[in-house]
């Protein structure tokens, strides 16, 4: 590569232009400003529908706040951290957080284990991989509304599943007993969500070098090691992806209590945190109370995913 | 997708240890085929059982029940339809994921552009706040949403107060950013000594070298609104208003327990809201691979 003498000195990369040569607007906005332009539909969307909910959901939650009818002025006084006082000794609340516990429990291992098996399974194949891709991502890319809709009577008292079971069939069955109601539902997100999972891990592991196998094989290695030695570790980046997305969406739980198991029944068995935020916030009229849970859990989870960033970091 | 010999757990090309047993690799694959195939089965059932029980006139939930020779019919859709207006619904829900899809490619598409190839101050941050972003949990945003929309703006029960929340979807930005930046500079380096504005670049040279993209990102953003359920939920209240799952999950918890048997009503409701993103999904498969949401996801 030979240096072109001939090139403008302006154009020169590297080197930062003289700044009296742009204009004013060049120098705040950058060198192609149609850029800001182009995105500012997004930022306006991202400011209105996320920044602002986001502020004032931690502010409603230190205040003593209720709804009021346009046009009608009510006082809303700071009360510290009475609100989160209120939520943290209302037992029901406390529950919730122990059912999301106990949905994590079984979900999240279960969502990693089975995801990364299944793709490493499907990455080893060379026919039908598409057919399989579809099946195991049918039920992730279908509405929860309809898929609960067949849950529910597979797993109703005289469904198919205690049909098939026969004596073993528990009861009070599934739905409405308040030890099975739970982990129900947790089996549930794991089935739809599962296939999305499995893309992922796909990806990944289209990063892992075929060398790696090759060799490790013409060492004598089987199936089981390779698979703990080279697929394992070579898919981390993607297994802290997928705790964190399944931490997060197994959080935010509504749909499956609301409908499921009929609000989070039996007797608040399976009430998860957020079905709390809408019963007080929007039907109670506690919106105060009801962003405080709502803080809590955004806290819990992120701490939640730090762990993760520390479990699946390389010892 | 063509995918040459793998080893993952079996070995395709006899190396190593694998070529002193082939009828043991075989086997092994073989029965790795007939996990997989059961674990398929296993996901794809429900969707059978749903299809199966919407079409029988009295849908039990016993094991003799699954295999039906007689007795189809038609009549589990005219009852949901009565009771929920099915057409209505099914617009409402059209209308819906159709306003969020033109958002998203409009805007989503121009910010994406922006992102990956022009030079503005602020660009950096805002890839930052994305990613910030998709940790943020709709829930926590619902009830100030709520209060934002439907009071201060007075849009619950229209379709404005439906799309807006969902209005651009950021993953489909992000899988935007990342196909526009994957585009080799010397084509715009051309067009642009050739005297294309830049607007001109972006419709007649990137977007159409982005087209999977655009596939990847329908399939991605459609789902979106098509299966939401809490927010439509939230802000209509007027039932000719509601989309399709919004009306059914309506039908299950209040309807059903008021009527005989609701069973082939629900399962009915269901494969209306089902089949539509199923067909979609088998038909355009190809766009929905591991790389795309990827690429989506990580950014």
């Amino acid at each position: 590569m030979t240096t072109s003498t001939s090139v403008a000195p302006t154009s020169t990369p590297g080197l930062p232009r003289p700044a009296t040569r742009d204009p004013w607007w060049r120098r705040l906005l950058g060198k192609q400003p149609l850029g800001l332009g182009m995105s500012l539909p997004y930022i306006v969307f991202l400011a209105l529908v996320m920044a602002y909910p986001l502020g004032y959901a931690v502010y409603i939650s230190f205040f003593d706040y209720v709804f009021t009818a346009p046009g009608v002025h009510a006082d809303h006084p700071f009360v510290g951290l009475a609100n989160y006082r209120a939520v943290l000794s209302d037992p029901r609340v406390l529950d919730s957080f122990g059912n999301i516990a106990v949905f994590l429990v079984i979900n999240v291992p279960l969502t990693v284990i089975l995801s990364m098996v299944l793709a490493s399974a499907l990455n080893s194949l060379t026919r039908w991989t598409a057919a399989f891709r579809v099946a195991f991502y049918v039920p992730y890319v279908t509405a929860s509304v309809s898929l609960i809709g067949v849950w529910m009577l597979m797993f109703s008292d005289d469904g198919l599943v205690n049909s098939l079971l026969g004596p073993l069939a528990p009861d009070p069955s599934w739905l409405v007993n308040s030890h099975l109601a739970m982990p129900s539902i947790a089996l549930f997100v794991t089935w739809k969500q599962l296939g999305f999972y499995v893309l992922l891990y796909l990806a990944a592991l289209q990063n892992v070098p075929r060398e790696l196998y090759e060799s490790a094989q013409v060492d004598g290695a089987g199936a089981v090691q390779r698979f703990r030695h080279i697929t394992v570790p070579g898919v981390r980046s993607a297994t802290l992806l997928v705790l964190v997305l399944a931490i997060i969406t197994g959080s935010n739980l509504f749909t499956e209590p609301y409908l499921l198991t009929s609000g989070g029944g039996p007797d608040g068995a399976s009430a998860s945190p957020v079905l709390l935020i809408y019963q007080k916030g929007i039907q109670q009229g506690n919106p105060d109370l009801a962003s405080a849970i709502g803080v809590i859990l955004v806290i819990l989870v992120g701490l939640l995913s730090l762990a993760s960033t520390r479990l699946t970091k390389e010892d | 997708m063509p995918r040459d010999s793998d080893s993952v757990l079996v070995d395709e090309d006899g190396t190593g240890t694998g070529q002193r047993h082939p009828a043991r690799r075989r086997r092994a694959r073989i029965l790795l085929y007939v996990v997989l195939a059961i674990v398929a089965l296993l996901f794809i059932f429900p969707f059978y059982f749903m299809a199966v029980g919407a079409f029988q006139k009295d849908p039990t939930t016993t094991l003799s029940s699954l295999a039906p020779t007689g007795r189809w019919t038609l009549s589990n859709f005219a009852t949901i339809n009565e009771r929920l207006g099915l057409l209505r619904a099914l617009a409402n829900s059209l209308v819906f994921t159709a306003g969020v899809l033109a958002g998203t490619l409009v805007f989503g598409l121009a910010a994406g552009y922006a992102l990956a190839r022009l030079n503005w101050r602020g660009r950096g941050a805002l890839f930052v706040i994305m990613l910030g972003v998709q940790m943020v949990p709709f829930q926590l945003l619902m009830i100030p949403l709520y209060v934002q929309i439907a009071g201060n703006y007075g849009l619950g029960d229209t379709y404005a107060g439906m799309i807006l929340p969902s209005l651009i979807n950021t993953t489909a930005v992000f899988i935007f950013r990342q196909f526009f930046r994957s585009l080799p500079e010397s084509i715009f380096e051309a067009a642009r000594i050739d005297g294309a504005s830049e607007l001109r670049v972006l419709r007649s040279i990137a977007i159409p070298m982005v087209r999977p993209a655009i596939a990847t990102v329908v399939l991605i953003t459609f789902i979106g609104p098509w299966n939401e359920f809490l927010w439509p939920f939230l802000i209509t209240k007027d039932s000719s208003m509601q989309p399709l799952a919004v009306a059914l999950a309506n039908y299950i918890s209040n309807v059903a327990g008021t009527v005989a048997n609701p069973n082939g009503a629900i399962l009915a409701g269901a494969c209306t809201l089902a089949f539509p993103v199923v067909i979609l999904f088998c038909l355009f498969q190809r766009y929905f691979t591991a790389s795309d949401i990827g690429a989506g996801i990580k950014g």
